[in-house]
C-alpha cells in the first residue's frame, strides 16, 4: 500500500482548478442558499457570491457555509464524519454549519484509496494545516478590515473576534480572505490539545439521520432517468471463458432488452478485471434475473478447473509441517528446540472467507460522448477512475467517478471489477446501466481470503523460559490474482502478524512455503492477521499452559522489557505497513500497557461458574495496539454464548472516540462471524455456498452480548481502528473456550463437536 | 404484465409488473422508495423488511401481487421527520455503522414494540434473530429497542 503523502500538492492546487472541479456539484447548492439573517453590528455575512477556497479541502462562502470535502470512502468507519471534524476544529468552524460534500475520484486530494486503516493517520496532521491555514486567512483578513495586528484576533466559533470585543463573521470575511495568499507553512500554528473541540469529543455521524429515515443513497440506489438493470452470469471458475450460449429464452422475458458475452480475462485475472460471461440488460432487476435464469450457457474449463480447497487446504497443512522458506531468523532454531526441556507444538487451520457487505456489489454506469461517469459503493475512486479509463480506452478526464455511501466494504469494495462491468455494458447498449450483483454473484465470485495452513512449534528452556519459536505459514498470496509469479506470500502479508512478532525469545524461524493461488484472492478486514493472529495468540496460551503462568502473566513474561524493536531484529522482508519504524514505532510498552488496562477493566481471573472462560489475546496490527479478553460460557451441547468482550485500545490521539468504539463492537462481531460461523469451499473451481443460509455470519444472538472498549488517553499519533479488532479477538475467543471447557480450538470455523486432530 | 395498484405509506401508487415480481423491486424500481434495501433475495437477512397490514414481511420474497389491497409501511412511512421512537432511539444509541441494513432493523424492532412494549433480551433475539448486520451494531439494536420501549411509555403515560 502506498501511504506517502503529497502535501505540497494538497496545498498548492490553484482555486482556478478546485473551483472548476470541486465545486461544480456545490455550486447549485451556492446558488440556492438565501440570506436569512445580517447581523449589521457584527457583519456575519458578506457577499453571497463569494467562495474562499484556499485549498481543496474547505470553501467558504458569503453566507458563511462551510463545505468540508470527504474524500475518503464512507463504508461504516465514520471517516465522512471524523476528517471534516478535524478540520472543523482547526478552523474553529460550527459544527452544525458545515456541510459535507463527497468528492469524486481525483489526484488533487492525495490518497483517497479507503484501506488499510490509515485514513486518519495519513490525513490527520495535513487536514489540521489545512484548518489552521483557513483559520489564520481568517484572522488575517478581519485585521486587515480592522487595520490592526493579526495576534489581536482570534478565530473562535465561526467568527473572528478581535481584543476589544468586535466581530466578524466567516460569511463576512470570505471574499476578503479569498484576496489574500495563502500562508506559508511555516506561519501555520496547529491547536494545542487543550483547546479541541472536536477532536477526541463525542459526536454523532452526519449521516446518522438519513440513514434511520430510509434517505441515504448507497450505490444500489443510484440511478439515472432511462436507467437499465444488468446482470451477469459467470463461469463459476474465475476467469474461464465462455464456450457457448442460448439466449431464446431470455430473450422472452419481458422486460429483457438485450444478451450479449462479455470476455473472460483468464487467470490470474487481475484486481480491476469483470469476470466475464453472459450479460442479460433489462428494465428492472426482476426481468433481468428471470431472463438470466433462462440463459442456456456452457462454460470452458481454465486453468484451475481441478481446484478443490479442501485438497489444497491438506497439501498445505502437510508441507506446512517440513523446512520452508525462512523469512526472519536468529540465534539456531533447531539447536534450541533440541535443547528444550518442554515442546508446545500445534497446527492451525483457517478456509477461504468472503467478504459478503450487507451491500453487494453494484454500479451505476452512463457512457456517452466518449466520456464515462459512475456512481458507485467505491473503497478506491482513484484506482477505479484508472482501470475505467483503461478499460473504456478514454482520456482519465473523460471519467467521472461519484462514490455513494457504502453498503459496507470490508475489503471486497477496493477492487472495481464491478463499476467496469457496468461502464462496458453502457457502452455496449448506449444507455445508463445499473449492475447488479444478487448475493448469490458476491458469495461465489468474490475475492477470497486465503486458505491457510500454519504450524508453530516452541521451545521452552530449564528455567521456564521461552527459548525458540518456529512458525510456518502457508497460503496464496494475494499478489498471484495479479501476477502468475507469485508463488509465495510476500514480507507484506508476513508483517501482519507472523514476522512482526514482538516476544523478546533468542532464537526464532518464520519459514513459508509455496502455495500457487488458484482463485481470486483479495484483503478482507486486517488480511494476514487473521489468521496469523489466531495461530500465535492461541500458542501464546498453550506456552502458558505449559509453563504453568497465568495466560496474561506469560504474555507480559514473554514480551520482556519495553523497548522499541530494532528494525534488526525484525529482519529485511518486515514492513511496518508503509511507515518507517522511526515514525511509528514498534512499541513493547504500549503493547503492555493495553495488557495490563485489560487485565483490570475485564476484572481477570474473575470466579466464574462452571462451563465460562475468559481468554486473552494481545495484537498490534496497523500501527494500533489492541488486547482483548473474551468471556464466554459453553453449554453442554457445545453452544458458545460470548458474554462479555473487553478490548484495551491504544491508537494514538482517539480522534473519533464514539467511532473507535463503534468499530471495535463490530468488529468483535465481524470477527465472531470468523470464528463461529463462516467458511468458502470450492470444488472443481466452484464455490459452494451461495447466499447467507450456507455462508453463514454471525447474527444477534451469536455475536458479543457487550462489548466495552477501553480508549488508552494518548498522544502518540492517531492511527487506524477498522481493522485492528479483528485479530485478537479470534484467539480470545478460542482462549476462552479452552478455559471454558479444557479444549483447544485449532481449526476454523469453531466446531466443539467435530474430532479436529492438529 | 399487469396493472397493480399498491397502498404504501398511506398513498395508492399503480405500476405495471409481471404479478409475480417480488414486492421489493416493485418498490424500490417502480414506485421509487430505495430506503427498503436487497441483501439477499431469500429471506434471510432482513433487510427489505416492510410493514404489510402492521405485521414485518421479507418484500423480497413476497409476489407484488399479493400486496394489493394491503397497508403497506417502509421506512419512509415511518414518520414524517424521524420522530418515531425507535427512530429517535436509533439517533440516540448512534447505532448506525455503513447504515444499509438499518432501515429493515428498524422495521422488525417497531413491529417487535407494537407486539411487545416491553421486550426481554430473548424477545429481542427471536424478533432480531433474522436480521444480518455485517458491521455488528448487534448490542447497540438491543440498546435503542429498549430505548424505544421507554421513549413509547413515556409518551403513552404522558397522554
Amino acid at each position: 500500500m502506498n501511504t506517502e503523502i503529497n502535501e505540497h500538492k494538497i496545498f498548492k492546487v490553484s482555486r482556478r482548478d478546485f473551483l472548476k472541479t470541486t465545486s461544480m456539484s456545490m455550486s447549485g447548492l451556492l446558488l440556492g442558499l438565501q440570506f436569512s439573517c445580517t447581523d449589521k453590528e457584527k457583519n456575519l455575512t458578506g457577499n453571497p457570491s463569494a467562495v474562499f477556497s484556499p485549498n481543496v479541502y474547505i470553501n467558504i462562502n458569503g453566507n458563511g457555509d462551510v463545505f468540508l470535502i470527504a474524500h475518503r470512502s464512507e463504508m461504516g468507519t465514520g471517516i465522512r464524519t471524523s476528517l471534516p471534524l478535524v478540520m472543523a476544529d482547526e478552523l474553529e468552524a460550527d459544527w452544525s454549519r458545515v456541510k459535507v460534500v463527497q468528492a469524486v475520484g481525483d489526484e488533487k486530494y492525495g490518497d483517497q484509496n479507503t484501506d488499510g486503516s490509515y485514513s486518519l493517520r495519513m490525513f490527520y496532521t495535513p487536514l489540521r494545516k489545512a484548518g489552521a491555514t483557513v483559520r489564520l486567512m481568517l484572522e488575517q483578513a478581519a485585521a486587515k478590515e480592522w487595520n490592526v495586528d493579526v495576534s489581536e484576533c482570534k478565530a473562535q466559533n465561526h467568527e473572528v473576534v478581535h481584543t476589544s470585543g468586535k466581530a466578524f463573521g466567516f460569511g463576512y470575511l470570505a471574499e476578503k480572505a479569498a484576496a489574500l495568499p495563502v500562508p506559508e507553512e511555516s506561519m501555520i500554528a496547529l491547536k494545542d490539545a487543550k483547546d479541541f473541540k472536536y477532536i477526541t469529543k463525542q459526536s454523532s455521524i452526519v449521516d446518522l439521520k438519513d440513514i434511520v429515515t430510509g434517505k441515504a443513497k448507497f450505490g444500489l440506489d443510484s440511478k439515472l432517468p432511462n436507467t437499465k438493470i444488468a446482470v451477469i452470469k459467470r463461469n463459476p471458475e474465475a476467469g474461464a471463458g465462455l464456450k457457448s450460449f442460448a439466449m431464446e429464452a431470455a430473450m422472452k422475458i419481458p422486460g429483457v432488452i438485450k444478451v450479449f458475452s462479455m470476455d473472460a480475462p483468464g487467470f490470474p485475472t487481475n484486481f480491476n478485471k469483470p469476470l466475464g460471461g453472459v450479460v442479460v440488460v433489462a428494465e428492472n432487476t426482476w426481468a433481468a434475473l428471470k431472463g438470466r435464469e433462462a440463459l442456456e450457457v456452457e462454460w470452458l474449463p481454465g486453468i484451475n478447473a481441478d481446484y478443490n480447497s479442501l485438497e489444497y487446504g491438506n497439501d498445505m497443512l502437510k508441507r506446512a509441517k517440513t523446512k520452508g522458506k525462512v523469512r526472519r531468523s536468529s540465534g539456531n532454531i533447531d539447536q534450541a528446540l533440541r535443547k528444550a526441556k518442554k515442546i508446545v507444538e500445534a497446527d492451525y487451520v483457517v478456509p477461504h472467507l468472503a467478504h459478503a457487505p450487507m451491500e453487494t456489489p453494484c454500479a451505476l454506469a452512463h457512457f456517452h460522448d466518449n466520456t464515462c461517469e459512475v456512481w458507485a459503493p467505491v473503497q478506491d475512486p482513484q484506482g477505479t477512475r484508472k482501470s475505467l479509463a483503461a478499460a473504456l480506452n478514454i482520456d482519465i478526464t473523460a471519467v467521472t467517478v461519484n462514490v455513494t455511501l457504502l453498503g459496507g466494504a470490508f475489503g471486497r469494495k477496493s477492487k472495481p471489477d464491478f463499476v467496469v462491468e457496468a461502464a462496458l455494458i453502457s457502452k455496449e447498449i448506449n444507455a445508463p446501466v445499473k449492475i447488479m450483483w444478487t448475493r448469490e454473484d458476491d458469495i461465489q465470485h468474490g475475492f477470497y481470503h486465503f486458505p491457510s495452513a500454519q504450524h508453530v512449534k516452541v521451545g521452552i528452556d530449564e528455567n521456564n523460559n521461552v527459548s525458540a519459536w518456529l512458525h510456518r505459514s502457508v497460503f496464496p498470496s494475494i499478489g498471484g490474482t495479479a501476477d502468475p509469479a507469485a508463488k509465495e506470500p510476500s514480507g507484506g502479508e508476513l508483517s501482519l502478524g507472523m514476522i512482526d512478532l514482538p516476544y523478546a525469545i533468542e532464537n526464532i524461524s518464520c519459514e513459508t512455503q509455496q502455495a500457487k493461488t488458484k482463485i481470486r484472492i483479495g484483503w478482507l478486514r486486517s488480511v494476514s492477521n487473521i489468521q496469523h493472529a489466531f495461530a500465535v495468540g492461541c500458542t501464546l496460551d498453550e506456552v502458558a499452559q505449559a509453563r504453568g503462568v497465568d495466560p496474561v502473566q506469560n504474555i507480559l513474561d514473554m514480551l520482556g522489557a519495553d523497548r522499541m524493536i530494532d528494525a534488526s531484529v525484525l529482519g529485511p522482508e518486515f514492513e511496518n505497513y508503509g511507515e518507517k519504524l522511526e515514525d511509528f514505532p514498534w512499541n513493547t510498552g504500549r503493547l503492555r500497557n493495553v495488557i495490563e488496562t485489560v487485565r483490570e477493566k475485564s476484572n481477570w481471573g474473575k470466579s466464574l461458574p462452571k462451563g465460562s472462560g475468559q481468554g486473552i489475546a494481545v495484537h498490534r496490527s496497523f500501527l494500533t495496539y489492541v488486547a482483548c479478553v473474551v468471556e464466554v460460557s459453553v453449554d453442554e451441547n457445545s453452544k458458545i454464548k460470548i458474554i462479555k468482550v473487553d478490548y484495551a485500545v491504544d491508537c494514538g490521539v482517539p480522534v473519533n472516540p464514539e467511532r473507535i468504539t463503534s468499530q471495535f463492537e463490530g468488529g468483535a462481531a465481524f470477527a465472531a462471524s470468523l470464528a463461529l460461523k463462516s467458511e468458502i469451499t470450492v470444488v472443481k473451481s466452484a464455490v459452494q455456498q451461495s447466499n447467507f443460509h450456507n455462508y453463514q455470519v454471525a447474527r444477534m444472538a451469536d455475536a458479543p452480548y457487550e462489548t466495552a472498549v477501553h480508549i488508552i488517553d494518548s498522544a502518540e499519533k492517531p492511527t487506524g481502528v477498522g481493522e485492528p479488532p479483528v485479530p485478537p479477538f479470534i484467539p480470545a475467543l478460542c482462549n476462552a473456550i479452552f478455559a471454558a471447557t479444557g479444549k483447544r480450538v485449532r481449526k476454523l470455523p469453531i466446531n466443539l463437536k467435530e474430532e479436529v486432530n492438529l | 404484465m399487469a396493472s397493480i395498484t399498491l397502498k404504501i405509506n398511506n398513498k395508492n401508487h399503480t405500476v405495471e409488473a409481471d404479478p409475480k415480481m417480488p414486492l421489493l423491486w416493485a418498490i424500490r424500481e417502480l414506485v421509487g422508495l430505495t430506503g427498503t434495501k436487497y441483501g439477499c433475495g431469500v429471506a434471510q437477512c432482513g433487510a427489505c423488511t416492510i410493514h404489510m397490514n402492521g405485521l414485518p414481511v421479507r418484500s423480497c420474497s413476497i409476489p407484488v401481487s399479493t400486496a394489493v389491497n394491503k397497508e403497506i409501511t417502509t421506512i419512509e412511512g415511518l414518520s414524517e421527520n424521524n420522530s418515531h421512537p425507535v427512530q429517535q432511539a436509533w439517533i440516540q444509541e448512534q447505532v448506525p455503522q455503513c447504515g444499509y441494513c438499518q432501515s429493515g432493523q428498524i422495521m422488525a424492532a417497531t413491529a417487535l414494540l407494537k407486539r411487545n412494549a416491553n421486550p426481554s433480551d430473548k424477545d429481542i433475539d427471536a424478533a432480531m434473530q433474522g436480521h444480518i448486520c455485517r458491521c455488528g451494531t448487534y448490542p447497540r439494536i438491543r440498546k435503542a429497542i429498549k430505548a424505544a420501549a421507554q421513549i413509547m411509555s413515556q409518551k403513552a403515560s404522558t397522554k
